[in-house]
């Protein structure tokens, strides 16, 4: 019998793959990898490219945007980014969410009004409280 | 009839408004289900990766990284998780109540607070209450994608990395069940060192490409995002359930008020037959 090594590839929003492969090939930072099952011990950082599962029986492709690969004897995962990635990619993100705050809260004050939010949650609760007493004596 | 033309209009509209909340019910109930099957399955990744980290954590001793090592708390980042759209009971009030409570007790410490706001309830919520606000983002709808998450995140990441903010929590709804969602405020940095001091059975290590820091530091980040965007699918989860809850019971009282209404309609009814009769009788008995 072959020897096999189990594949889970999964990424923050799902599980994409999981199942058994003799041989598992992924694009590393470092170079092109492949993996036999009873591969030693590796962590690596992938570049966008294509991991192929070789189940023996057939061949599977799948595309991932980068991401990390960890190996262990038996089992292999891949940590699939499902966004494209790069520091000035995320940069212009987080400019364009402080930007969005800025313009949503425009007239903010520097220091946190207690007193208001109190009074706001106050009249949430008195609301909700109104609300299960009208339903009660009806 | 005249006498209970008010009555019946009423009625009429009240029973519109339950049909609407009626039908609100059940579109939340189904988007409940999937919005659960979502939080499933971005489990296994968050999993898996702190399997990682804990590996990592140990095996580089040599390197500490700054998400994993604590340091004196002078000011803390906080990103508040709320849902962008109301009808939804107290989901949200008991959230800020929760958060604004923190906030007190953080400020009689003498921290100082930085907050980002993740959904639209509370990006309107924290522009009331005042203070620094690094970002935010909004109508992230059913299906939010980790990418519309990355800007906000890095915010704070970033105000972690230039020593702004010297922890780093999320506050969301925790969903329990259909019926009861708890507010949770979570601390993300430094990453919990207790759950990754877990003792190995035997001493191992990996081949790093390119080595330890690089691979610790992406991974990291990722898990931070990943842990952010697993708060977002659960209060989207809190959401429906919520929703789906208060506009059952909306539907319900709407029925008790119908059902009021039409008693009301009857009595009136029979007192105007009554009244006639009586008067046809009297008219009778006059002649």
């Amino acid at each position: 019998m072959t020897m096999t090594i189990h594949v889970d590839i999964v990424s923050a929003e799902a599980s994409i793959y999981s199942g058994l492969a003799e041989m598992v090939y992924a694009p590393g930072e470092m170079g092109e990898l492949g993996i036999a099952p009873r591969h030693a011990p590796l962590v690596t950082r992938l570049k966008p490219g294509e991991i192929r599962i070789d189940t023996g029986s057939e061949e599977l492709d799948f595309f991932i945007s980068g991401g990390i690969l960890e190996v262990q004897p038996h089992v292999v995962t891949v940590l699939a980014d499902t966004a494209i990635r790069a520091d000035d990619l995320d940069e212009a993100k987080a400019l364009e969410a402080k930007k969005r705050a800025e313009e949503a809260l425009a007239d903010k004050s520097a220091n946190i009004d207690f007193a208001k939010a109190q009074a706001e949650l106050a009249e949430a609760a008195a609301q909700l409280q109104a609300i299960s007493r009208l339903r009660k004596t009806r | 009839m005249a006498v209970g033309k008010e009555i019946k209009t009423k009625i009429a509209s009240v029973q519109s408004t339950q049909k609407i909340t009626r039908a609100m019910e059940m579109v939340a109930a189904s988007k409940m289900r999937k919005t659960q099957e979502r939080v499933l399955a971005a489990r296994p990744y968050a999993k898996k990766m702190s399997q990682v980290i804990r590996h990592l954590a140990q095996a580089s001793s040599e390197y500490k990284h700054a998400y994993l090592s604590e340091r004196e708390v002078k000011r803390v980042g906080i990103i508040l998780i709320s849902s962008d759209r109301g009808l939804c009971g107290g989901l949200n009030s008991n959230l800020f109540r929760k958060f604004v409570k923190q906030l007190k007790a953080w400020d009689a410490e003498g921290t100082e607070v930085v907050m980002a706001a993740i959904g639209s309830k509370g990006e309107g919520f924290l522009g009331r209450l005042g203070g620094e606000v690094l970002g935010s983002v909004t109508h992230l709808g059913e299906a939010p994608s980790i990418e519309d998450l990355i800007g906000v995140v890095k915010t704070m990441l970033k105000a972690y990395d230039e020593g702004k903010i010297d922890r780093f929590y999320i506050a969301h709804n925790d969903y329990v069940n259909t019926m009861t969602q708890q507010p949770e405020i979570v601390q993300l940095l430094p990453v919990y060192t207790e759950e990754l001091e877990e003792e190995l059975t035997h001493h191992w290590d990996y081949i790093y490409e390119p080595d330890a820091k690089d691979v610790l530091d992406q991974l990291l980040i990722r898990y931070i995002e990943s842990l952010v965007y697993q708060g977002v699918l659960e209060n989207n989860a809190c959401e429906q359930a919520a929703r789906m809850v208060a506009m059952k019971s909306a539907s319900d009282n709407a029925g008790d008020l119908i059902d009021e209404l039409q008693l009301i309609y009857n009595k009136a009814r029979q007192a105007s037959i009554t009244q006639e009769l009586s008067e046809i009788v009297a008219g009778a008995a006059a002649v």
